[in-house]
């Protein structure tokens, strides 16, 4: 990237000290030292502070000195396993800190996080060949995701959140691993009988109106003003006029998203059939080809990124589309359903596995449509990289 | 869009594209503009005609409209004896624009399939048309590329390969190696002119380089702007077998001296 | 080229009023609008037919065709509304009512409209916060944007009441609440619009600030932002809209009595599809205005930039 290239500073302190990060991980851990780790109810009931071990803030020191003192991949590693080996231990001793982890605990997490930034900011520097480089693009975002559950697991338990809040991932996970049959119910009511059939019939029904207006040049410049306006409609809230017309089942949500994703299609694939150029066009005429061979060689494929686009688009549509769709009425199985009812009975950690199905579910089904644009547009110059 | 209602056209045996005080004139915002006025050119077969003159002498809009891809508003033009667009619809002629224009999703080969299925050709025949042509423009071996896998030189041979595919008599030109830097345009300009020395075809090839015009043709048509006309008719009778090292002979440089005072000539009372 | 210039087509020439009609887009947009309320009209005719003729069959009453159709569109509940009986009722709630009513369609526009504004004011903000920082920090580029697109793919809205109701049990109630749902739905495509945005200036540009030995942060302000704007306007199109529906959708879980997503919920509860059918028309317009709005402030940028502003196309 040209990032790295732009206004060189003038050099204040030399290479190896500029690291702000690690000092400050330095700096939590030795102030860490002198606080307590958590409190611990005593025998008599009383609340005692625990010191900080003293064993955790030294493999912690030692990681960032060595990151100072070694640039290359053997830093790299030191620095990754004192800061992954300090979060692990206060991984390991969370459960006997629920809800009273203290300043040292927090510090230590903080250290141990910084340090794990450091390797990130590292690796991103890395520039490697070929597949390597692949890997590590993908290692870089996991190790931040990680970091976010991480994070989020040790604050919800360290801080005694209550769980009807925020459930921490590893009691989410749980209730995935419980109540696999429920949730698959659900996904199979929602995602195989609302959203696959409506996503099919939208997107069909917008590219073939998108065919049928492209003779009518009169009629694409009135639609396509419309359609771009209906873009930006709140049409989501057809929702409860759908499920008062076709009723509780899957009718009702397949109807939403029909009509949530049809006009992005029809817009996307008339802009698309427009996006030919002059020159191919004219190349076409000289060949004295028909309309139909025009179509079906130069203007569809040449549409294809923008039909790809609203395909993308309307994944995500659609999903939203069903789901809300549920919170109108749906029979007593369906994500949106337990979503609601659920939540109204405090089972959060319930509401929080069906949202990450619908997560998975969602960028799934993007990903493999972004999959299939990559076979099908490979000659954009947006997919050539 | 109306139809120029045309005059019968008096058909010479030898002349491929015979065009008699044809005039074409756009509606545009700021009024008409006169692109072409009163034009009278005879293409014979076998010629390699150049169009050359400055910017908005309507030599390109000239090509345009023996291609049938504009309409003249008067006067008279036929090509192979008929109407531009009867011409267009026998696949009388092969067009090469100033950009390869190949489509990006189709390999090489198929991009020069392209007008052969447009045709209905049999696969048989489009394989050996494809190969014939792609060995003409030396790019045998490259079939299975995509365009943006090859030079721009290249993809301007796959462009002519394309158009020679259709096995017209006549070949369009217009401004083909213009994008292209010097040293591969020299290059094609002398494979070009082996290419028509092999295949006989007529050619009118626009231009705007005063050397590429002289090298290449047997005929240099000099325009001049506004309204868009011809200023001159030069013929260049140089030897047909001609390698680069015959533009430093004085035979050239007569010529393209010609060529230059037209050009300025035309020129001078517009500025 | 000239000649490219001289090869436009012929539609721009100067016509009769009628040719220029119908090669503008207004008269185009005409038709289809008023295509889609007689469709609109046909659909409310035959859906409505059912019950009217178990109306009429119980009154035994035995109606001419004409008055058959004219009760169909003027039916107390129907199942779906003739527009001119949404017309009536907005006619009706916008201007006959008092807009601290809260029979007022505009009190409860009004209501939905200050989260969405002002969460679209907060997930800009942060957008091009992120952006900036994502552009300037290779290690955050690397970790945090793919996680970004791929928070795009979930369907962020389906838990928008859940935010609601966790953020009310902990005691943020009224605005706030609704503000972050909006804020939450529009930083993404400002956010990936901006990193577009601020990546636009092409090398040549870059270098030439490179030769002035120009700081990251000038190049940021003389260069990036000005080129960003554009990609800025964009994609706030994008989040204003979405802000709109987010804080329409952020209505329904609470049970909130007022705004046009409670509106829809109350009319779906009592099946009043009048109601319904008005305040959808009502969020309808609010966003068009609101996408408007964001029109003109890019024209006025643009004039501002010396660039020629997009002439209503």
């Amino acid at each position: 990237m040209s990032e790295t290239t732009v206004a060189p500073k003038t050099p204040t302190l030399p290479e190896e000290w500029r690291e702000p990060l690690i000092w400050l991980a330095i700096l939590c851990t030795l102030i860490a030292l002198f606080v307590p780790l958590a409190f611990l109810a005593g025998d008599d009931g009383v609340a005692k502070p625990l010191r900080t071990p003293a064993g955790l803030c030294v493999i912690l020191i030692a990681g960032a000195v060595a990151s100072v003192r070694f640039k290359g991949w053997f830093g790299d590693i030191l620095l990754f396993l004192s800061a992954h080996v300090t979060a692990g231990i206060l991984l390991f001793m969370l459960p006997a800190y629920t809800g009273a982890a203290g300043w040292g605990f927090w510090l230590l997490l903080a250290g141990s996080w910084l340090l794990a930034w450091q390797v990130v900011t590292r690796l991103s520097d890395r520039r490697l060949n070929g597949y390597k480089q692949t890997l590590l693009d993908l290692a870089i975002p996991i190790l931040f995701g990680l970091w976010l559950l991480l994070l989020w697991e040790m604050i919800v338990v360290g801080a005694g959140v209550p769980y009807v809040l925020l459930p921490p991932p590893s009691q989410i996970g749980a209730r995935i691993a419980e109540s696999l049959p429920l949730l698959w119910a659900d996904f199979q009511q929602t995602f195989l009988l609302g959203v696959l059939p409506g996503y099919i019939i939208g997107c069909g029904a917008g590219f073939i109106v998108a065919v049928l207006v492209d003779k009518v040049p009169f009629l694409q410049r009135g639609l396509l003003p419309v359609g771009n306006m209906a873009s930006a409609l709140p049409i989501i809230g057809v929702a409860p006029i759908m499920v008062m017309w076709f009723g509780f089942g899957p009718s009702s949500k397949i109807a939403v998203v029909v009509i949530m994703i049809f006009f992005p299609m029809l817009v996307n694939t008339v802009a698309g059939f427009a996006a030919a150029g002059n020159m191919e066009k004219d190349l076409m005429r000289t060949y004295a080809a028909s309309y139909g061979q025009t179509l079906s060689k130069l203007r569809l494929p040449n549409a294809m990124p923008f039909i790809f686009n609203a395909l993308k688009i309307n994944s995500t549509l659609a999903l939203i589309g069903a789901i809300v769709a549920e919170f109108f009425g749906s029979p007593t199985v369906g994500m949106g359903f337990r979503i609601s009812t659920e939540f109204g009975r405090l089972n959060t950690d319930l509401v929080w596995a069906t949202i990450a199905v619908a997560a998975l579910a969602g960028s799934t089904f993007y990903g493999l449509i972004a999959l299939v644009e990559r076979r099908i547009t490979f000659w954009h110059p947006s997919a050539r990289g | 869009m109306n139809e120029p209602s045309l005059k019968e056209p008096d058909v010479s045996e030898k002349s491929v594209i015979q065009i008699d005080d044809l005039s074409l004139i756009f509606e545009t915002n700021d009024g008409p503009v006169h692109a072409l006025s009163d034009i009278d050119l005879s293409i014979a077969e076998g010629e390699f005609v150049s169009l050359i003159g400055p910017s908005g002498c309507g030599k390109t809009t000239l090509l345009r409209v023996i291609a049938d891809l504009e309409r003249a508003t008067a006067g008279s033009i036929t090509v192979n004896g008929v109407s531009p667009e009867q011409a267009r619809l026998n696949r009388a002629y092969g067009y090469v624009f100033q950009a390869a224009a190949l489509y990006p999703w189709r390999t090489i080969d198929r991009n020069i399939a392209l007008p052969l299925e447009i045709m209905g050709l049999s696969k048989e025949e489009q394989n050996s048309r494809i190969a014939k042509n792609l060995d003409l423009v030396n790019l045998t071996g490259f079939e299975k590329k995509f365009p943006w896998q090859l030079s721009g030189g290249m993809q301007q041979r796959a462009s002519i390969a394309r158009a020679l595919a259709v096995e017209p008599d006549l070949l369009l030109m217009d401004e083909p190696f213009g994008a292209l830097d010097e040293i591969v345009r020299d290059h094609l300009n002398e494979q070009l002119l082996k290419l028509w020395e092999k295949t006989n075809k007529t050619v009118v090839f626009v231009t705007h380089s005063i050397p590429e015009a002289v090298f290449l043709s047997t005929k240099i048509v000099v325009m001049s702007p506004r309204p868009g006309r011809v200023h001159d008719v030069i013929d260049c009778n140089l030897p047909r077998e001609r390698t680069l090292d015959v533009r430093e002979t004085p035979q050239f440089l007569e010529i393209a001296h010609r060529v230059r005072e037209g050009l300025r000539a035309g020129h001078s009372y517009d500025d | 080229m000239t000649t490219d210039a001289m090869a436009s087509p012929v539609s721009k020439s100067r016509k009769g009023l009628m040719s220029r009609a119908l090669s503008g887009t207004v008269l185009p947009v005409i038709v289809v609008v008023l295509g889609i309320i007689a469709i609109w009209y046909v659909a409310a005719i035959s859906m409505n037919s059912t019950f009217q003729r178990s109306l009429d069959a119980r009154a035994e009453a035995t109606p001419s065709t004409v008055e058959f159709v004219v009760s169909t569109l003027n039916q107390e509940r129907p199942v779906l509304p003739s527009p001119h009986q949404v017309a009536e009722n907005l006619w009706d709630t916008v201007f006959n009512k008092k807009i601290t009513s809260k029979r007022s369609l505009v009190y409860h526009a009004g209501v939905t409209l200050a989260p969405t504004l002002l969460g679209f004011l907060m997930g800009t903000g942060l957008g091009i916060l992120l952006a900036t920082i994502i552009v300037h920090v290779l290690s955050m580029e690397k970790s945090l944007m793919p996680w970004i697109i791929t928070s795009q793919t979930i369907p962020i809205l389906a838990i928008a009441p859940m935010v609601i109701l966790v953020l009310d049990a902990v005691g943020i109630r009224g605005l706030l609440p609704k503000a972050l749902i909006s804020m939450y739905l529009s930083f993404f495509p400002v956010t990936v619009g901006m990193v577009k945005g601020l990546r636009s200036p092409d090398k040549m540009h870059l270098d030439l600030l490179r030769t002035y030995n120009s700081s990251t942060w000038q190049t940021f302000w003389k260069l990036r932002w000005p080129s960003s704007l554009p990609y800025l306007f964009t994609s706030m199109k994008v989040a204003i809209a979405i802000s709109l529906i987010g804080a329409i959708v952020g209505e329904l879980p609470t049970g909130a009595v007022a705004g046009l997503g409670a509106r829809l919920l109350s009319g779906s509860y009592y099946g009043q599809t009048v109601l319904i059918w008005s305040a959808l028309l009502m969020a309808a317009f609010c966003a068009a205005m609101l996408v408007a709005l964001v029109g003109l402030a890019e024209n006025w940028m643009r004039r501002r930039m010396g660039e020629k502003a997009e002439a209503g196309s």
